[in-house]
């Protein structure tokens, strides 16, 4: 997007579809990526969840800078959909085994 | 956004700036303020004495048993009850109480002689900077959801800053004050303000955060312990075992022996004393002390059963590394470890955050002026106003909240949200002022009345308390010696912002030809 005119519609929508990515897909990756931690760093439990927990806020924070340093809205958003969908899969795994507790 | 690293994260970081910069500027201001919120506590009661005794262990014994009273009559019904002992710093008995976690919770402050209000002026001292620089004053979870947001944006402008910033050693030792043009000299202060404390900004947001962690990223919790947030905590050390309640009534035994037991087992000041479920049969009563020497935000905690008095647990503060990280963050924020010197070095560096961001949105206004003659867009005209309105604005609110301390009267109803009510009169006066003055001369106006406003604040004070300077070192008063000298540095720093302020974003101060040729930092293009 960067090639193009800094105005117009296209610019505005590139822009604002970054914004949404970043938020959505970072806030999206943290969490997922909090839950599953939580549930398999070979820590007790309260460790797992208190380390997962505090890495989170770095994990959204690199989604952040990623999506807005990546070449276009399409490669960000094909690149942060791999990791939120093995572990969405991971998860979704995890909570069906009881690992839970 | 352009093409290449640095080029896109300048344009991050000039718009993530922006979004969350006015937040964050207050937020950086009155968390600063809030390393000295027991001084400016104490400053806005003049009524305590000059210096306060030590309470015994019989004092706060019977401190605990004056609150209980009231607050079985106030709040027989309540989840907890939360009694802040009398200290050097206080020696009122400050309640809080939560009948519903939805709801605001109750509050009140005793004298712990007489049991009933204390005999100095109603404020909330410097508690209210506190909880404004997490909860902008909005209700609890919606101003610390917006608080959040905004630290998470400000890391990520921090972070996109650094990567922009490819000179970030040099430009330690880069300020042309007389550079050719005002973008190149805010760029340099914004530069200065920005890279001298970068260890503090970083670990001051990313620690503020991680304060409210587990009310951003619950999402741990709720896998590992179906949200049980309680036994989480329990099991990291961090709190006494949580108790079931009984569901039945029961009587609560006489928390003034819970007390002196707690102070025989731990040499560290008594600060609070907790009843969980008070009218239930399996209450809990919670002694917590303050942290013991060191970096950890570690409260050494010793439970009681409620009903019958007897010791239940006494909290072992050795946390496993996970958890000990988490407390080491908060304490690293709350700075509790600092001597009187690295307090201030965190105070300083606290204004050079709020000078950061200060510099970074007047940056942004400044790279956007119009050429001399043509009229500002609507959204610099509105970026000009609320910089003014914040960076200008908000020093101006809090010196009126301390005049308001001295000058509303001492029986007023409800006096301590009157002066939170002058607070943000000020605030919304100076913004609307702000508003309707002509750009070229506001900037100066409005930073000549903040320091005005400083200045008056040790001359009211003296006038109303009588407390002068002079006073203060017969009575050999070093809070009001300092809390005066504070006021006075800060009218000075205004004065002189004000004198150098002349013609800020005035049309024709920029030449952007002078620019083009020197550009060197990818800022500047964005």
């Amino acid at each position: 997007m960067g090639t193009g005119r800094r105005t117009g519609r296209g610019y505005r929508a590139g822009v604002a579809g970054r914004v949404l990515l970043a938020i959505v897909g970072g806030y999206a990756l943290a969490a997922l990526a909090t839950a599953v931690l939580s549930l398999t760093l070979p820590l007790e439990p309260a460790e797992a969840v208190t380390a997962a927990t505090l890495l989170s806020f770095t994990v959204m924070a690199v989604v952040v800078l990623f999506v807005f340093a990546a070449r276009s809205l399409r490669v960000a958003t094909l690149w942060l959909a791999l990791p939120v969908g093995a572990l969405s899969l991971g998860l979704w795994v995890l909570m069906r085994a009881g690992a839970s507790v | 956004m352009r093409n290449g690293l640095r080029q896109s994260m300048a344009w991050l970081h000039s718009w993530a700036g922006l979004v969350a910069g006015w937040v964050l500027f207050c937020i950086f201001m009155t968390g600063t303020a809030t390393y000295y919120r027991a001084d400016v506590s104490r400053w806005m009661r003049p009524e305590l004495p000059v210096v306060q005794q030590v309470p015994t262990p019989d004092d706060l014994a019977r401190a605990a048993e004056t609150a209980v009273a009231h607050l079985k009559g106030a709040a027989p019904n309540a989840i907890a009850w939360y009694v802040t002992l009398p200290s050097a710093a206080d020696p009122a008995v400050a309640l809080m109480w939560f009948t519903d976690f939805a709801l605001p919770p109750g509050t009140a402050r005793l004298d712990p002689a007489t049991g009933g209000p204390p005999a100095v002026r109603e404020t909330f001292g410097g508690d209210f900077f506190y909880r404004f620089h997490f909860e902008l004053n909005l209700p609890s979870t919606i101003g610390r959801w917006i608080a959040g947001i905004c630290a998470m944006i400000g890391l990520v402008t921090l972070l996109s800053g650094i990567i922009t910033h490819r000179r970030i050693f040099a430009d330690f030792f880069t300020f042309r004050r007389h550079a050719k043009s005002a973008q190149r000299s805010w760029l340099d202060a914004h530069n200065v303000a920005g890279v001298v404390a970068i260890p503090f900004h970083l670990m001051i947001t990313y620690t503020g955060i991680a304060t409210l962690a587990l009310m951003y990223m619950p999402w741990g919790v709720l896998t590992a312990y179906k949200g049980d947030a309680m036994r989480f905590y329990g099991e990291t050390g961090q709190i006494t075992a949580p108790l079931a309640p009984a569901g039945k009534p029961g009587t609560l035994a006489p928390v003034g022996p819970m007390v002196r037991q707690a102070l025989e087992r731990v040499s560290e000041p008594l600060e609070m004393v907790i009843v969980e479920m008070p009218g239930d049969a399996k209450s809990k009563v919670v002694a917590v002390f303050e942290e013991p020497h060191g970096l950890s935000h570690q409260h050494p905690q010793v439970a009681f059963a409620g009903a019958t008095g007897t010791l239940l647990q006494v909290l072992n503060p050795n946390l496993k590394p996970a958890s000990k990280t988490f407390t080491t963050m908060v304490g690293l924020h709350e700075a509790h470890f600092a001597g009187p010197a690295l307090r201030v070095l965190f105070f300083l560096c606290g204004l050079t955050g709020a000078a950061m961001v200060g510099t970074g949105l007047v940056l942004w206004s400044v790279a956007r002026l119009p050429t001399p003659g043509a009229a500002p867009f609507f959204g610099l005209r509105l970026v000009r106003v609320l910089n003014l309105g914040t960076v200008a604005g908000l020093p101006a609110a809090v010196a009126a909240y301390f005049l308001a301390n001295r000058l509303l009267p001492v029986g007023l109803g409800a006096r301590a949200d009157w002066e939170v009510g002058v607070f943000f009169a000020v605030w919304i006066l100076a913004a609307v002022y702000a508003a309707l003055r002509p750009q070229a001369s506001v900037w100066r106006e409005m930073l000549a009345a903040c320091a005005a406003l400083f200045l008056a604040v040790p001359v009211v004070n003296g006038l109303a308390t009588g407390r002068h300077p002079l006073a203060s070192v017969a009575a050999g008063d070093a809070l009001y010696l300092w809390f005066d000298a504070a006021m006075l540095a800060l009218a000075g720093l205004f004065a002189i912002a004000a004198y150098k302020a002349h013609g800020v974003e005035a049309p024709g101060r920029r030449r952007p030809q002078a620019v083009a040729p020197l550009r060197r930092n990818a800022l500047e293009q964005a």
